[in-house]
């Protein structure tokens, strides 16, 4: 299993447990966590599902697609180097103990 | 093309499929306008039938258990959108009109297409026009409640996307019976070749030409989503005639489904009181509950995809040139996947539902659509009190589009 944690803009935090092939966006969805909106269900199509991901794991994640960055770059919060969709960011075992940080906005 | 090819004769536009034996055969007419009435039963037999079945009046497979569908909708590069959406297979059959450039299109041209489209219709774009899409909400909601019956369809569902989504897009040309129809004549296109396709197709010369007229771009102001499409010209990401192309996209995919969400939502509102009281009670609601409004009565309910190459659908062997219909209602229907589909609970979040289509070809406009929704129910939860049928509702029969035709209601103000 693998453990990601989803810090809130006001501080507070959740971890939760997911299977390697999970998406970050699945697991927060199953668990119900606030700010993760996902309406368009994984398609790239609505960047509600924006999240940064924390500075100690810079390099360890895979790489945004061109898709993914335009889509990025049409989200309501900012889009940074350490932006993804959470859809697209895909557990593995080296993911374990990740953190990503929900923004303000999603919509 | 081969000499092979331009002597086949098609079915429905298409080219001839034998199924592999191991596919189970469904004996049934989708396209019956009493089943596109009421379309749950053939729903269930399509996934009673099986992951895939072959229909054998058009000569197609179909899919409708939620995996299947998601899976055989999204594999863009077995399962393509350039051979057509609906039965004819432009490969062997000139199209009723110049191909879109982002719904029948496959990569690399879908990719820079959508990629303006996306911009276009952005979370941060529709922001700047929801303080617009609740004016008119406010407006249209409060010259109805005054009296004693509305006609839902006509004086809510039609009323409020005509009034904004022109004025989103910067049209100097507003027709609103042909946007609404314009969308209706090219969702019956996707059908077969039946009556209400055919009738389309007597009206699509009229309605098209004014269309295409109002894509131009001296009829359109330079601060709607029309000059940001323009705009992606003048920096040389298309072409000007992509730019008026992905123009027509908005009026064609941009209306009547909104048209139709709203009507469907406010049937849906006005069988389940409940859940109307539970949206009064937590406005934040209106947003998914348009989602469980979308997957309960899936407003496209069916589009096709073209096998470009041998491939399989749950291990069954599908041969290149098979068209398959994909049937999003049934999807959004599985109890496998939702549990208790028949129920509409507006806070189930059916994250994943296939109401908007998944993978490249999800709706680029869902987020428009979403703020058009959420403005709308949130006025309506803020200003009335019941919604209640005042006589039967009518669905209007369409190849890919389920719309009502009538909606009478009742709204009792707070």
């Amino acid at each position: 299993m693998v453990k990601v944690t989803y810090r809130q803009p006001d501080g507070s935090e959740q971890t939760l447990e997911g299977k390697p092939g999970d998406s970050v966006m699945q697991l927060a969805i199953g668990a119900g966590v606030p700010g993760i909106v996902a309406e368009c269900g994984g398609s790239m199509a609505c960047a509600t599902c924006h999240v940064y991901v924390d500075d100690a794991w810079t390099g360890k994640t895979d790489t945004r697609s061109e898709s993914e960055e335009d889509m990025l770059d049409c989200a309501m919060a900012e889009m940074k180097d350490s932006s993804r969709l959470s859809c697209q960011l895909r557990l593995t075992e080296a993911l374990d103990g990740l953190v990503v940080h929900i923004p303000e906005e999603q919509f | 093309m081969t000499g092979k090819e331009t002597t086949m004769t098609l079915i429905e536009g298409h080219a001839p499929l034998t199924p592999d034996a191991s596919i189970p055969v469904l004996d049934v007419d989708p396209y019956d306008e009493t089943v596109l009435a009421d379309p749950f039963s053939w729903y269930a037999a399509l996934r009673e039938a099986g992951p895939v079945a072959f229909i054998p009046r058009y000569n197609v497979l179909a899919v409708g258990r939620y995996e299947e569908t998601r899976q055989t909708f999204s594999d863009h590069e077995n399962f393509v959108s350039s051979r057509g959406i609906g039965f004819n297979d432009f490969k062997l059959e000139k199209p009723w009109r110049p191909p879109s450039i982002i719904l029948e299109a496959d990569p690399p041209d879908h990719t820079k297409t959508r990629r303006v489209m996306s911009k276009a219709l952005s979370p941060k774009v529709v922001r700047t026009l929801m303080d617009d899409f609740r004016a008119a909400a406010e407006e249209v909601v409060d010259a109805l409640l005054e009296r004693s019956e509305v006609e839902g369809v006509v004086e809510i569902a039609e009323a409020f996307p005509t009034r904004v989504f022109p004025r989103a897009v910067g049209m100097r040309d507003v027709n609103p019976r042909h946007l609404v129809d314009y969308g209706a004549i090219v969702f019956n296109a996707v059908g077969p070749d039946n009556a209400l396709r055919r009738a389309a197709m007597a009206r699509a010369p009229e309605v098209a030409a004014w269309i295409n007229a109002a894509c131009a771009r001296d009829r359109l102001t330079d601060d709607g989503l029309g000059a940001l499409v323009y705009g992606a010209a003048d920096e040389g990401e298309i072409t000007p005639d992509e730019a008026a192309m992905l123009v027509r996209s908005f009026l064609s995919a941009g209306v009547d489904t909104t048209v139709t969400g709203i009507g469907n939502a406010l049937w849906c509102f006005s069988q389940n009181p409940d859940q109307w009281e539970a949206l009064k009670a937590d406005p934040s609601l209106a947003r998914p509950a348009f989602e469980e409004v979308l997957r309960i009565t899936s407003p496209v309910h069916t589009f096709l995809r073209t096998a470009n190459l041998d491939t399989e659908i749950a291990g069954h062997p599908v041969p290149e040139s098979a068209k398959v219909l994909c049937v999003l209602g049934a999807a959004n229907m599985d109890p496998e996947k939702w549990g208790d589909p028949e129920a509409f609970r507006i806070d189930r979040r059916p994250v994943g539902h296939m109401a908007f289509g998944a993978g490249i070809h999800g709706c680029v406009g869902q987020n428009i659509a979403r703020g058009e929704l959420e403005a709308l129910l949130s006025v309506m939860a803020e200003k009335v009190d019941r919604i209640e049928p005042a006589g039967p509702a009518r669905w209007r029969p369409n190849n890919a589009i389920r719309a009502l035709d009538r909606l009478p209601l009742k709204l009792i103000p707070n």
